[in-house]
């Protein structure tokens, strides 16, 4: 084996100390199943339990591994099973949120996700009971993000759960008025949602997982940047050939991370995510990535081709870093957590609809956006409609976690602090569409979804 | 397989008197060995990547991390110290 030497050490240091190169999560997945019960005060004991203690170490850990490699573990999260699917037998599934709550405390970690139905199909009754409690358990609550999943390219889209997702997105927001609707940063509406996904709001430990494994999330748009100002007016190929190497080595990092948490928790590997994830931060940004690539703004038209090309060569990049690649895998474009986002917003050069056609070809979808506070809910539900009808249509996972801020209206700016930013309220098409979220029912899964 | 734990230091900051001979005290005092050293000064800024054997049961990073942390506050240099595998994984395939 080569000895490393003197140019590529300055290169990684480079990295961490002015490209922000980190690895944005260590998520643990911790099942559930084991803790069911029809009694509500020992389901609520059993799930505190159960994660108290297989994610004890956990942060412990992430911070040992951070100092010893000298990249930093930006969060420490559990994900766990959807709790409408361990709370069938019991009344008030908000007791369970609290409960969930209260571990993430206990442990230490930053966020806990998987307050989460899945419904993609058709709902059960607890199904039913979790989607009307989520306004009141995000209120009630300080770390816990809920997720749901409306829709699917085998099954359709549930439109009785848009419609009541449109009322809970409503809600939440106005339970958590006094912090400007900050539930909604952490309730994510889901088409074709994974069971691996380490990052939040969107995390949830799904049933086809095994008892407890660790994923990591990466980061590092600022790396990708500055690799990309090196090859300015470059053509595509190049710019194509330079997004997958760096992509490369973020995994490699995310891979050793992983590697090390599965080894010293003693709980198996589950996947990276390749997910280039920014942050308010100056220099930690997608959309200058975009701009970068010789667009004067985020949001110019020329937005969606800049972004297929990052996220297709971000994916090939990192594909081949990691043993297992899973989760959301790809670019995401948060609009409030990415500082190039918030001035594209503010600039006005970033509409709701350019947002949308943006997510047809990157990671996921309409992510951290304030919308104003008197939206109606049947407007939030057709927002909702849509987006899944892309992810349904395409075969990917498509979300929507929009904040309609109680009070402002747009041009103002919404405060969430820390990792989830700011964001100026940007307008919605004020037509409605009540008439339609009202029918109910299911649209049938598309013909491509008989691949069998 | 005893595979060898190998760690990076890197110092960087204004030039003075005495850098390397404080660093490399504080590794001989606890028991790493210096496998590769290379060191320039580009105008007036030192700059230093040393890798050294860490695998001695004597030899704790943790220790080493917090002795070389103090020094770095007591001469106003940074120095970093981090295991190898971080440089591996990002440089080789």
């Amino acid at each position: 084996m080569h000895m490393i030497n003197t140019s590529e050490i300055l290169e990684t240091l480079q990295m961490i100390d002015h490209q922000k190169l980190d690895v944005r999560t260590i998520t643990m997945g911790v099942s559930l199943f084991n803790c069911v019960t029809d009694d509500e005060k020992k389901l609520c004991n059993n799930v505190y339990d159960r994660i108290t203690r297989q994610a004890e170490r956990l942060v412990q850990v992430g911070r040992d591994i951070e100092r010893e490699i000298g990249v930093p573990i930006v969060n420490k999260r559990i994900s766990v099973t959807p709790a409408a699917l361990i709370t069938g037998a019991i009344k008030n599934p908000v007791k369970v949120a609290k409960a969930l709550d209260d571990a993430a405390k206990a442990t230490g970690v930053d966020f806990i996700g998987g307050y989460s139905a899945l419904v993609h199909k058709a709902m059960t009754e607890a199904d039913r009971r979790l989607i009307e409690s989520i306004p009141e358990a995000l209120s009630v609550t300080d770390f816990l993000c809920s997720s749901v999943n409306v829709g699917s390219t085998r099954a359709g889209i549930n439109m009785d759960a848009v419609r009541l997702m449109g009322e809970a997105v409503k809600h939440t927001a106005l339970a958590t008025a006094d912090n400007g609707g900050l539930g909604c940063a952490k309730l994510v509406v889901f088409c074709n949602a994974v069971e691996d996904n380490p990052f939040m709001a969107g995390a949830f430990y799904g049933p086809g997982e095994g008892d407890c494994a660790v994923s990591v999330g990466v980061s590092g748009p600022g790396v990708v940047k500055v690799a990309l100002e090196k090859v300015k007016d470059a053509p595509f190929d190049e710019v194509a050939e330079t997004i997958k190497r760096t992509a490369f080595q973020i995994t490699r990092v995310g891979q050793l991370v992983a590697r090390e948490a599965s080894r010293r928790l003693g709980v198996p590997f589950g996947i990276v995510d390749l997910s280039l994830a920014p942050t308010p931060a100056v220099g930690d940004s997608v959309a200058a990535i975009l701009e970068e690539m010789g667009l004067e703004v985020c949001g110019a038209h020329g937005t969606t081709a800049a972004l297929a090309l990052l996220n297709d060569a971000v994916k090939k990049g990192g594909v081949m870093a990691s043993s297992h690649v899973g989760g959301l895998s790809g670019a995401f474009i948060p609009v409030s957590e990415d500082i190039g986002m918030i001035q594209a917003a503010q600039r006005g050069a970033l509409s709701l609809e350019k947002l949308e056609a943006m997510t047809c070809v990157c990671s996921v979808g309409l992510d951290m956006i304030a919308i104003p506070g008197d939206t109606p809910a049947e407007t939030i539900a057709a927002i909702i409609a849509d987006e899944a009808a892309i992810g349904m249509v395409n075969n990917k996972t498509t979300a929507v976690r929009v904040i309609p801020a109680p009070g402002k209206v747009v041009g103002d700016n919404v405060e969430f602090g820390g990792l989830l930013g700011h964001a100026p309220v940007i307008p919605v098409r004020p037509f409605s569409a009540e008439p339609f979220i009202r029918r109910g029912g299911r649209i049938p899964a598309p013909l491509h979804s008989l691949r069998n | 397989m005893n595979e060898m734990k190998k760690a990076v230091i890197s110092v960087l900051g204004t030039d003075r008197k005495g850098i390397i001979a404080q660093v490399s005290r504080i590794l001989y005092e606890n028991d790493a060995n210096i496998l590769d050293i290379s060191q320039t000064i580009v105008s007036g800024l030192f700059s230093m990547i040393l890798i050294a054997d860490i695998s001695s049961e004597a030899c704790s990073f943790d220790a080493l991390k917090t002795e070389l942390d103090a020094l770095s506050d007591r001469i106003s240099v940074q120095i970093r110290i981090q295991r190898s595998e971080i440089f591996e994984a990002m440089h080789q395939i």
